[in-house]
């Protein structure tokens, strides 16, 4: 890289150090103030620096290597990125053809509940671990009232928030003079469909384990959210006072039968309070994990899945999903990345060849540097 | 030893002598302080929207727009404090500097404040008075003082005060102890030289004795000068702001949509974030340090350097288009030489470069025993032994005693010449003013004979002496004036003994007259100093400071337009405008002056107008410089004449703004402002200059955009007033070419860059409403929102806008060209806005998409987003800076460590 070293700083700077005009500033310094400035780089301006100019010797070599660098690392994540195996299937029953049609225009409170079946195949198999998600479409958690309508400290054990929760939770803090747990707008509204899922060989069906613990966070898990303290372990009593939110069909310390999986640290719960950045988004439902290294965690073949429909997305044109996908490294399938890190490689070699001819071919007719304005 | 006395013998409440120029004291500072923060607009604007944060329910804190501006308010109400501690401090040397009053017949010493109207203040020679005073006794017997009123108007001459005649005698301490009287004066003017009143003593119930006062009214005028100078500080009401989004709120009526407009309001203002407002504030402040620290502008003469009043102009010192400068102090030294005399029609040269100077002249008085030559020199020495330091009022004319005294002294001959003088009997003093510009004095010869002698410019003698005496005369005063040099005349009279009883009675009774006093004494010296006889002319040169030539072509290779506004003649200011290389030989030169003032109207238009304005190409084929005085712009500028001199007004503008090079000759101050003012509001509003030494310019230099003073030798009024004080004219190049360029670039990239980092931080902002809804949801936290400006990315730019260089100092002097070229490529140009905003549109709209789809839960996007706003912003401005050096890169580290 060319470098424009300014040498003035020796030119003028350092001999005032020793010649007279240092010596009257220190002479000056000590008896009689003068008002003379100092003679220091910084005073006047003349701080070393360096300017890079922009040449064709270094500017050729940039974009070749840039274009040498970001070519290989976006092929890597890009083929990393196809090499995630991922399906997707829409429930929601939409057409008239599918299965959940008949669900769609239940109350989520109907009991026994409706039930759908969807059967699908998977072409090729699912090699490693599989994420089960849920994704929902035009769900506007990221609404900035329904974004705050919680209480972070009830959320958390206190036990005075439990009983009197924060007005942000407003219209859903108190329901029939008690006090909502959890509440607010995204705890009401949590995603309650289940799902399960079976493999079909030979028209029997063998029940997939799909693993509930492990989708939370482990800080809001263990940090963030918190069941109330008080005398033993009993999750009915310590909730005792409170009320559930209006369109949860049981209370939040029957979320799960598991001591360490109910009220507030259900891993459900937990995930569904932790709200999406955008209106179609996924959520984790379940884990699926590998059981050998000689079989794949799900063969290519039939499966079905099975749908207890509760959650109702018909009446705000909401779409909903279900997701099975493996990761990479570089986290679930993304292909934005390997594509960019592409194309700004490519346009910088283009660059750099187009440069190239065009130094090759007239570079040597204008010698004479331009001032660098 | 002139004493002097203020007396209030009816009980009325007068004020102290305590000078206060500090706006707060310990207890109103908050109040007041907050107050005066709050009327500016940008501060207010930022108060409501804490207010509207506060009352409305808005997606962000209070906290995120009630800590930067609280910050800011800090900031500004320490630095205005300590600002305000330095007035303080400087009211305090004053107020407690010890001055000696005389109470019960012995003198006391006091501290300045406390004195009260009604002592009796001595103050020797050579001290400054504490407060306004009235002048009672002197020392000398014969009642008389010399008072310079440099610190006033920037004169260092000396005038002569009278002291009220009853009370010369009261010489000691006792004797001014027995006098009591009282003191009727009006209010105190702005001008400096007018004072009416009246003393009425009492005297062992005598009747009581009046007698006219004729002193000077000092400090109130300082101090109304000194409110004015604050008062126009145009910092004050800087509208920043836009108007528009305030107005199209109140439009609003539905409750819901007004709130969420609130909402929004909040949400996007820190795109104009409170931050840029203390960053461009401390650019600027902390930018004027360098100017006042640069070596070169230090004069070792008077051993200063630059001085920076204000630091809110340093990059319109890299836009101005328009440089008035006055001449005297300025473009010259300011220094009298005597070059030569002319005595009836003959030349006498004294220069250096002849061994005996003034001897020459001498030679022919010997020789010859020429009565004239006598008579010439007896005139010079008269009027200036008797009336030692008479001084000049204007550029215009000389008698700047000190040459003289130089060349009294250092010949022999005209020592005896002064001893001769003494035998002289000084009768009475026709003193100098500027619109007669000639003074005269009375003197009885031993032998009884009665003369008057009479100095001053050319123009106001010839019309007074006979004709024909005249021509020869002229050709060398013409010819020295040609020259540069500044000429006087000087005349005499005889007179009887009876016109010299009547203009005795005239003069007394004029002296003595309450109203109209000024009218009747100038009559009486128009018709005193008639019928004279011609004497001789003098010639002496007021030298060019260095490089002042030099400056002045760097000024107009840089594109701008010098005029020089002088109250010096006009050869003489044509001359210097050659000297200092103003005009070319080749630029063709259009007068307008009072000599062709008859045609003028008629022709005007037809001479210079027509071609010349309608003409488009004339400024290509030629320069043109305008020569015009001051009576000629009176007769354009005020419409008094007709209705159709406002047309005249517009196309002696345009005329004007056509030109390369303007001189204004025969200037008042006041008329000097006006021109300013004249270009100032010109279409376009250009940035002005003016630069100045002394009280006559101070006008313009508040007028200006941009008012520098020249800390010269006619007082520190000038630099004072003034935002910039530089010593020399020459320094005036450095300051514009290199420091005005660069602080121009700089806070062109400072702005840019806040826009640009704000944009980048706000756009995706707005980019996200289209995808929660409508709901201003902010993508960032509350946290972020607020230490972005302040902590993450404030250092770096700041840096960046104090050191940059984009190009090398020398070189901006040397080469004055790239100031015209950096307003080609106007920095703050739409082009640029516009380039620069789709770059950063790209970035966002890349960082849109490449946000986590479907899956990532908000928070991680809040936090991937904030990471990705500072490190993309950052680099951006590395690669703009052109310079690296050691302390930006220190202040480039320190976000991305708190990042």
């Amino acid at each position: 890289m060319a470098v424009n070293y300014s040498a003035k700083e020796e030119a003028d700077g350092h001999p005032a150090g020793g010649g007279p005009g240092g010596g009257a500033a220190a002479g000056g310094g000590g008896a009689v103030k003068t008002r003379k400035p100092d003679n220091t780089a910084f005073k006047q301006q003349r701080l070393p620096a360096w300017q890079p100019i922009l040449t064709a010797g270094t500017v050729l070599p940039a974009f070749f290597i840039i274009g040498l660098i970001f070519i290989p690392i976006g092929i890597g994540i890009f083929v990393t990125s196809n090499n995630i195996r991922e399906y997707e299937i829409d429930y929601t029953g939409i057409e008239p053809s599918s299965p959940c049609n008949k669900c769609l225009n239940v109350s989520w409170d109907s009991t026994p509940p409706c039930t759908c079946t969807i059967n699908f195949t998977l072409e090729h198999s699912f090699e490693s671990n599989v994420f089960m998600y849920y994704g929902l479409s035009n769900f506007y958690q990221n609404h900035r009232r329904y974004v705050k309508s919680r209480d972070d400290s009830q959320l958390n054990g206190d036990n005075s928030s439990l009983l009197n929760p924060s007005k942000e939770c407003e219209p859903y803090r108190t329901n029939e003079d008690k006090p909502i747990a959890p509440c607010g707008a995204i705890a009401n509204s949590m995603f309650n469909d289940t799902l399960e899922l079976y493999h079909v060989e030979n028209d029997t069906r063998t029940a997939i384990p799909l693993i509930k613990k492990g989708i939370a966070w482990w800080t809001d898990k263990n940090v963030k959210f918190r069941n109330p303290t008080g005398d033993g372990n009993n999750l009915t009593a310590l909730f005792q006072g409170t009320t559930k939110p209006v369109n949860w069909p049981k209370p939040v310390y029957m979320l799960d039968s598991e001591p360490d999986n109910n009220g507030f640290i259900n891993e459900d719960f937990i995930v569904w309070m932790r709200t999406a950045a955008l209106p179609t988004f996924r959520k984790l439902y379940r884990l699926i994990e590998r059981k050998s290294n000689l079989q794949p965690t799900l063969q290519a073949g039939k499966y079905s899945l099975d749908i207890t429909y509760n959650y109702p997305v018909h009446s705000f044109d909401g779409r909903k999903r279900m997701i099975l996908s493996t990761i990479s490294w570089m986290g679930g399938k993304n292909p934005f990345l390997g594509i960019a890190y592409i194309t700004v490689g490519s346009i910088c070699f283009f660059l750099g060849v187009v440069l190239l001819i065009i130094h090759h071919k007239y570079g040597n007719r204008n010698t004479s540097a331009d001032i660098p304005n | 030893r002139p004493v002097s006395e203020a007396d209030a013998y009816v009980a009325q409440k007068f004020c102290d002598n305590r000078i206060v120029s500090s706006k707060y004291t310990v207890w109103n500072f908050l109040p007041k302080n907050l107050f005066e923060q709050f009327r500016r607009i940008a501060n207010f604007y930022f108060l409501i929207i804490f207010l509207v944060q506060v009352i409305v329910d808005t997606p962000t804190s209070p906290v995120t727009s009630g800590l930067p501006l609280f910050f800011v308010i800090t900031v500004t109400a320490i630095k205005q404090g300590y600002e305000d501690w330095l007035r303080h401090r400087a009211d305090n040397e004053v107020n407690k500097s010890n001055v000696f009053v005389i109470e019960n017949a012995k003198q006391v010493q006091k501290e300045s404040e406390k004195i009260k109207v009604g002592d009796i203040v001595e103050v020797k020679a050579d001290e400054t008075f504490p407060c306004d005073l009235i002048f009672l006794a002197s020392s000398s017997t014969d009642g008389t003082c010399y008072v310079t009123t440099a610190s006033l108007d920037g004169e260092s001459n000396f005038k002569t005060h009278y002291a009220v005649r009853d009370t010369t005698v009261l010489c000691t301490d006792e004797a001014i102890d027995s006098l009591t009287a009282t003191i009727e004066c009006e209010q105190p003017q702005p001008d400096l030289y007018k004072f009416v009143g009246r003393i009425i003593m009492y005297r062992s119930n005598q009747e009581p004795v009046a007698r006219l006062v004729l002193q000077l009214s000092l400090k109130a005028t300082v101090c109304t000068t000194l409110k004015y100078v604050w008062q126009s500080n145009p910092f004050n009401d800087e509208p920043w702001y836009n108007e528009k989004t305030k107005k199209e709120r109140e439009t609003f009526k539905v409750l819901r949509m007004f709130t969420d407009f609130l909402s929004f309001m909040v949400l996007f203002n820190f795109i104009i974030p409170v931050s840029m407002y203390v960053t461009v504030e401390m650019q600027k402040f902390l930018g004027s340090f360098f100017i006042s620290w640069d070596k070169e502008m230090y004069d070792e003469e008077i051993k200063e350097g630059a001085l920076v009043n204000t630091s809110d102009l340093n990059e319109e010192l890299g836009q101005v288009e328009f440089v008035f400068t006055d001449k005297t102090g300025t473009l010259t030294e300011n220094s009298m030489e005597f070059i030569e005399c002319c005595i009836d029609g003959h030349k006498y040269k004294d220069c250096i470069s002849e061994v005996d100077g003034f001897s020459q002249t001498d030679g022919p008085l010997k020789y010859y025993g020429k009565s004239r030559e006598e008579l010439f020199l007896r005139a010079l020495c008269l009027c200036h032994t008797v009336r030692i330091k008479q001084a000049d009022q204007v550029d215009g004319l000389i008698g700047h005693p000190e040459c003289k005294n130089t060349y009294i002294s250092s010949s022999p001959d005209e020592i005896a010449l002064v001893k001769g003088a003494e035998k002289y009997q000084l009768l009475h003093t026709l003193n100098f003013d500027p619109v007669r510009r000639r003074m005269s004095v009375i003197v009885r010869t031993t032998t009884g004979k009665l003369l008057l002698f009479c100095k001053g410019a050319d123009s106001s003698i010839f019309p007074r002496v006979q004709q024909e005496e005249i021509q020869q005369t002229k050709v060398h005063v013409d010819r020295n004036a040609m020259d540069g040099y500044r000429t006087l005349c000087v005349a005499f009279k005889e007179l009887t003994q009876k016109e010299y009883d009547r203009i005795d009675r005239q003069l007394n009774e004029a002296k003595m007259a309450l109203q109209d006093r000024e009218e009747k004494m100038a009559k009486v010296f128009e018709d005193t100093e008639a019928d004279m006889h011609l004497i001789g002319a003098t010639a002496v040169e007021d030298r060019l400071q260095e490089q002042s030539a030099e400056t002045i072509e760097a000024l107009h290779a840089a594109g701008m337009k010098v005029w020089v506004l002088t109250g010096d003649k006009m050869e003489t200011a044509k001359s210097t405008c050659y000297a200092c290389r103003l005009f070319q030989t080749s630029t063709e030169l259009l007068e307008l002056t009072a000599r062709v003032v008859g045609e003028m109207l008629a022709g005007f238009e037809l001479n210079y107008a027509a071609p010349l304005v309608k003409d488009e190409s004339w400024t290509l084929s030629q320069e043109y410089g305008l020569i015009i005085d001051g009576s000629t712009l009176s007769l354009i500028l005020n419409p008094s004449q007709d209705s159709s001199s406002s047309h005249y007004k517009s196309i002696f503008l345009q005329i004007c703004l056509k030109c390369t090079a303007v001189l204004c000759c025969r200037m008042a101050p006041l008329q000097k402002a006006q021109i300013v003012r004249m270009v100032k509001n010109t279409k376009g509003s250009p940035i002005t200059l003016s630069i100045g030494d002394g009280a006559n310019d101070v006008s313009m230099i508040l007028e200006a955009h941009v008012g520098i003073g020249i800390k010269g030798k006619e007082g520190r009024q000038a630099a004072r007033n003034s935002d910039y004080a530089v010593p020399k004219f020459k320094h005036l190049r450095k300051l514009l070419l290199a420091h005005g360029h660069l602080y121009y670039v700089r806070i062109a990239h400072l702005v840019q860059y806040f826009f640009y980092k704000n944009l980048c931080f706000i756009l995706p902002q707005f980019l996200y409403q289209f995808f929660c809804g409508f709901s201003q949801q902010p993508l960032y936290d509350a946290a972020y929102l607020t230490m972005y400006n302040i902590c993450f990315t404030s250092l770096p730019i700041l840096a960046y806008s104090l050191l940059e260089q984009h190009i090398n100092i020398d070189t901006l002097t040397s080469d004055p060209q790239l100031y015209i070229r950096k307003e080609i490529c106007s920095f703050t140009g739409r082009r640029m806005l516009l380039k620069c905003s789709s770059g950063r549109q790209f970035l966002s709209w890349c960082r849109w998409i490449n946000a986590p789809k479907a899956k990532s839960s908000f928070r991680n996007m809040r936090a991937e987003n904030s990471a990705l706003t500072v490190t993309s912003t950052l680099p951006q401005k590395a690669l703009c800076k052109r310079r690296w050096s050691s302390s930006a890169l220190l202040a480039y580290f320190s976000p991305s460590l708190v990042a």
